[in-house]
């Protein structure tokens, strides 16, 4: 990664976000108070508080959220009323409630934040309990995130978790706007891609392209992989996104086909000819299940055979399972010391009680233990979070011709694509219901649906990317009509 | 009831069986269950280490609620030892779980001999006075110690034994042990048989690529008085000679040989990190000595002879481009050199058991293999006596850190609102000074509202006092740092808690397995900015 950052954000861009948080809910407070003060949220302990300190369940988290100090945030205003929009008004989404998941429920419920929501679209496995200190034997097979939720509000009495069992893609992108910070604990890049580019489809940029604070969505990402791990804050048009970095994570590595099929050297090599041709050969049309062990038997004895016939050691079932599966190594302590760090920084990013990251730190446990906290700097021309791809059109292009020249455009290459403006559906692949209901609008002008409006913002949502490496995405584009671009428009 | 192999799968794929039965073999002792304690232990539950026992005298207060998991209110006004425990068995059956109901300080003062049946102890929470006690008892007993702390945004991890001595470090990185630069004569043989400029344009690109470095490295020294190239531009030029022995553009093989060539380059001989620890006076063998050290004996004799200044080789080669059958060839030309190294170490091994009057089968063979595989990434840990860093820290060091300290107190800095990139070093002195304050005034500095101003002024006496007493005259901390500290008032934040725990629970897997290094020096957590240190006090 040497050469590719240069340190020259200032600390005060976190924090000047940080405390924009906190306006937010200072200015939710006087709308929607009454409505939230449910007595759910007052225990009884908590209103014992002032009297005797060393009394009250936030004895330890009260030393940091009420007290003064010098480095903190510009705009930290200790006091009760911090703690209590904590407890109140801050609405945290948890992203995965696996190794990180679990930590990261507990760590939150224990910094003060009561109004909690996470999703996870995969169920127990004996394999998870090694580290996933939420979930016991018998809870194989039931939804992670509902079982986190339950253990956690169990232990921790005024903390409301809501679950979501279900793929992230699943809920509507205006799901994601109703949270104050959005806490990531996931093991794929494509995860992280797609909830980053859904964080940055809310965020706004002024006429001279700065970000409007009040449209940013903070992002708190962490990863571990054995004893490494990372975590890093992500303010949409202040610090690098995730896109903006994403040759952090580079492609897996695959083998060439030809390898597998002629010159096989490695235990893994003949694992992978059982897996992607050997299978297909003797199943035609039944698709590879990773999860039916059946499966997974008959693709190791297929690569025992072939090691044997070349000569090849190292073919053990568990070696098969890996290469298949693509299993990282995981275990508590990293989960542990990565989650802390991101569930310190979420609580520091909304109270602005301490200076934040700057913005990405690593842990690496390997050869005695490293820490470094890096500051990358984001790409300018980002197409995630930077202020949108510039499209310009004629006046009579209609929305399906605008959907075909999305799928052509060299930045964009957009798949399956579903067209919102300001809120409103103007085209939806899917539900069917609503694919029906907006197919009408297709040969319509986009000029038209958008209220003739010059230049404006459009949402849209889609699959990106070639051939088999396509994935989810949401992208904002800036739509401008020819001839129609004059002063009056005003900024996006 | 899951079978074991399965919920342990993701680390054994880690540290293998052999870490895992180490872990299961463990018996591990946490002193105070708060909420770094509980979680440190957590950890390693979860991980399936032998046995634990929580020792906590006090009892559960409404504020353990609010950090630590591992108690709920039922158990306000009882025994926070036998909740905690009682949690962490829920976590894992397999391991056994017991609590003592007593105060570690009480323990430590007056049971000294009670740490002595434990593999490993960890002591949480801990001040100075306790925690030197404690690493007399345990160095004495020579037993493992690690420390953690929790106070605020900041934390101490450290580990404190005579001694840990490391084969499988399993770095991520390391230089393959290929001999590039050096072919043993087999080696040589094998790339005598192939012929790169044959015209088989199948078998010119599957020609593996340390053939190609071995022949065209052989051909550089022909041309240069028998040296291999060593400037810049040699190597530069090296690689241009690979280059011209391409028959077609996209012949990987010849591609991966470019990329690898700086193995032909990589100096002969065994690295500095090995040197010193042939060198150790340890290397003198008796019949005291440890099988480790027997071990290094014998390498240290085996590079001086037939080694030839090299360690065994490791017999592995990576994958690379190639016909399955020259691969395989190649494999094996590695694997009978590694065997035949091993039969002369174990040869060597044997002869010092004898001479030090021990069995000369008392380190296995797998032992042997294990550490000539692994010979060059062999690692020593040692530790001060937590006392000593106390009362005589490494001074070029604390100077290197109080130096820039000093920077951080200037008029400047703070108008610039920028923190001193040694915070962490001025909160080890910080966390240092509360427990002297806390000695002299019977609290911690900020433990209570309303005595802030006063505790702020005592603190920086206190600063300047330890300071002067560690040999850094006239030095302080900034402002800043030290009403932050009392800010903290000894507060043990969950999250803090959880990183610090983490940390603690990570090094103990190393130090049990015996794999990876653990750290050296003493780990500052700074939750400030994140920027940790490891002080090498």
């Amino acid at each position: 990664m040497k050469g590719r950052y240069k340190y020259s954000l200032s600390y005060l861009c976190c924090f000047l976000t940080g405390a924009s948080i906190l306006l937010k809910v200072e200015a939710s407070r006087s709308t929607i108070r009454p409505q939230i003060l449910l007595p759910l949220f007052v225990s009884p302990s908590r209103s014992s508080m002032a009297d005797s300190a060393s009394q009250s369940r936030s004895r330890d988290l009260d030393k940091l959220l009420l007290r003064s100090g010098n480095l903190v945030g510009p705009t930290f205003e200790p006091g009760t009323e911090l703690r209590d929009a904590l407890n109140e008004f801050v609405r945290v989404l948890v992203i995965g409630a696996g190794g990180l998941g679990c930590e990261l429920l507990k760590d939150l419920a224990f910094s003060g934040f009561r109004n909690l929501e996470v999703i996870d679209m995969d169920r127990i496995e004996v394999t998870n309990l090694n580290r996933q200190f939420l979930f016991r034997l018998g809870d194989v097979g039931k939804p992670k995130a509902e079982v986190a939720a339950k253990r956690v509000m169990e232990r921790v009495s005024g903390v409301d978790i809501k679950p979501h069992f279900c793929r992230i893609e699943d809920k509507p992108i205006s799901f994601y706007n109703d949270f104050h910070i959005i806490v990531l604990g996931l093991d794929s890049v494509e995860a992280r891609s797609y909830i980053n580019s859904v964080a940055c489809s809310f965020l706004e940029y002024d006429s001279d392209d700065n970000p409007r604070e009040e449209s940013i969505k903070p992002m708190v990402d962490g990863g571990t992989e054995g004893f490494k791990g990372h975590a890093r804050i992500i303010m949409p048009g202040v610090t690098p996104c995730f896109e903006c970095t994403i040759w952090l994570f580079p492609p897996q590595v695959k083998f060439p086909l030809c390898t597998l099929a002629e010159t096989p050297r490695t235990a893994a090599h003949c694992i992978e000819y059982a897996h992607l041709i050997k299978w297909d050969e003797a199943h035609s049309g039944k698709t590879f299940d990773p999860d039916d062990p059946e499966h997974m038997q008959w693709v190791y004895s297929e690569a025992v055979k072939r090691a044997e016939l070349f000569g090849i050691p190292g073919v053990t079932y568990s070696l098969t399972q890996g290469v298949v599966k693509n299993i990282i190594p995981a275990i508590a302590s990293t989960n542990a010391i990565i989650s802390a760090a991101c569930a310190l920084e979420t609580l520091k990013v909304v109270s602005g009680c301490s200076k934040t990251l700057t913005n990405y730190l690593t842990y690496n446990g390997v050869e005695g233990l490293h820490t470094k906290v890096t500051e990358f700097v984001r790409d300018k021309d980002c197409l995630v979070c930077g202020p949108g791809v510039l499209i310009e059109l004629e006046t009579s292009v209609t929305l399906k011709k605008f959907i075909d020249l999305l799928e052509d455009h060299p930045k964009l290459l957009l798949t399956r694509v579903s067209v919102t403006y300001r809120g409103k559906n103007l085209y939806m692949q899917a539900p069917p219901v609503l694919e029906e209901m907006t197919r009408s609008n297709l040969d319509l002008p986009l000029f038209e649906l958008v209220s003739k409006t010059p230049r404006d913002i459009v949402h849209v949502t889609g699959a990106a990317g070639k051939g088999d490496t396509k994935q989810s995405c949401s992208r904002k584009l800036r739509v401008v009509f020819k001839g129609m671009d004059v002063d009056m428009a005003g900024g996006a | 009831m899951a079978e074991p192999k399965v919920k342990y799968d993701r680390q054994l794929r880690i540290w293998g069986e052999q870490g895992q039965a180490a872990l299961e073999k463990a018996s591990i002792c946490l002193l105070n269950c708060g909420s770094t304690g509980s979680e440190t232990l957590k950890n390693l539950v979860l991980g399936g280490v032998g046995s634990i026992t929580v020792v906590d005298g006090s009892k559960v207060e409404v504020g353990d609620l609010g950090n630590n998991f591992m108690v709920d209110e039922s158990s306000v006004g009882q025994s926070k030892a036998e909740f905690v425990c009682a949690f962490l068995q829920e976590l894992n059956d397999a391991v056994k779980a017991k609590f003592i109901e007593e105060h570690p300080v009480e323990l430590i003062e007056t049971n000294p001999s009670f740490f002595s049946q434990f593999t490993l102890v960890i002591a949480t929470q801990l001040v100075e006075d306790s925690m030197v006690k404690l690493d007399r008892i345990c160095r004495e007993a020579n037993i493992i110690l690690i420390f953690a702390r929790s106070y605020g945004l900041m934390g101490l991890v450290r580990i404190s034994v005579k001694e840990h001595t490391v084969i499988e470090s399993k770095p991520d990185h390391f230089l393959d042990d290929l001999r590039l630069n050096d072919p043993w004569p087999e080696l040589q043989r094998f790339a005598e048989t192939i012929d790169l400029n044959t015209t088989d344009a199948v078998a010119h690109k599957h020609t593996p690529y340390i053939i190609i470095l071995v022949k065209v490295a052989e051909e550089w020294a022909n041309t240069h008085d028998g040296k291999l190239p060593s400037t810049r531009e040699e190597k530069k030029h090296f690689k241009d000679l690979i280059k011209s022995k391409m028959i077609m553009r996209d012949e990987e093989n010849y591609r991966e040989a470019m990329e690898a060539s700086y193995k032909v380059f990589s100096p002969q001989g065994i690295g500095p990190n090995l040197q010193k620890i042939i060198n150790d006076s340890c290397t003198e063998v008796d019949s005291n000595s440890s099988d480790f050290w027997v071990l290094v004996a014998a390498l240290k004799e085996f590079i001086a002879n037939e080694g030839g200044g090299e360690t065994p080789l490791e017999g592995s080669i990576p994958d690379m481009t190639s016909s399955t059958e020259l691969y395989i060839n190649l494999q094996k030309t590695y694997q009978a050199k590694a065997e035949a190294d091993f039969r002369d170490m174990e040869e060597r091994v044997k002869n010092l058991l004898k001479k030090i009057s021990r069995d000369p089968a008392s380190i296995s063979k797998a032992n042997i293999k294990s550490f000539c595989k692994n010979a060059r990434k062999i690692a020593v840990c040692r530790y001060r006596l937590v006392e000593d860093e106390f009362n005589s820290p490494a001074q070029p060091e604390l100077q290197k850190y109080l130096i820039d300290e000093d920077h951080g107190t200037l008029q400047e800095a703070n108008s610039l609102k920028v923190l001193p990139e040694n915070t962490a070093a001025g909160l080890y002195i910080l966390l240092r000074a509360a427990d002297r304050f806390a000695a002299n005034y019977n609290k911690f500095p900020g433990q209570f509202d309303g005595e802030m101003d006063e505790d702020i002024s005592r603190l920086k006496t206190t600063v300047v006092g330890l300071l002067n007493d560690l040999g850094c005259n006239g030095s302080t901390l900034s402002e800043d740092l030290i009403k932050e500290m009392c800010r903290y008032g000894a507060s043990e934040l969950h999250a803090v808690a959880a990183f610090v725990g983490g940390v603690a629970s990570q090094e103990v897997i190393k130090l049990i397995t015996r794999q990876f290094i653990p750290m050296s020096g003493t780990f500052i957590f700074n939750g400030i900015d994140h920027k940790s240190q490891l002080l090498l006090l």
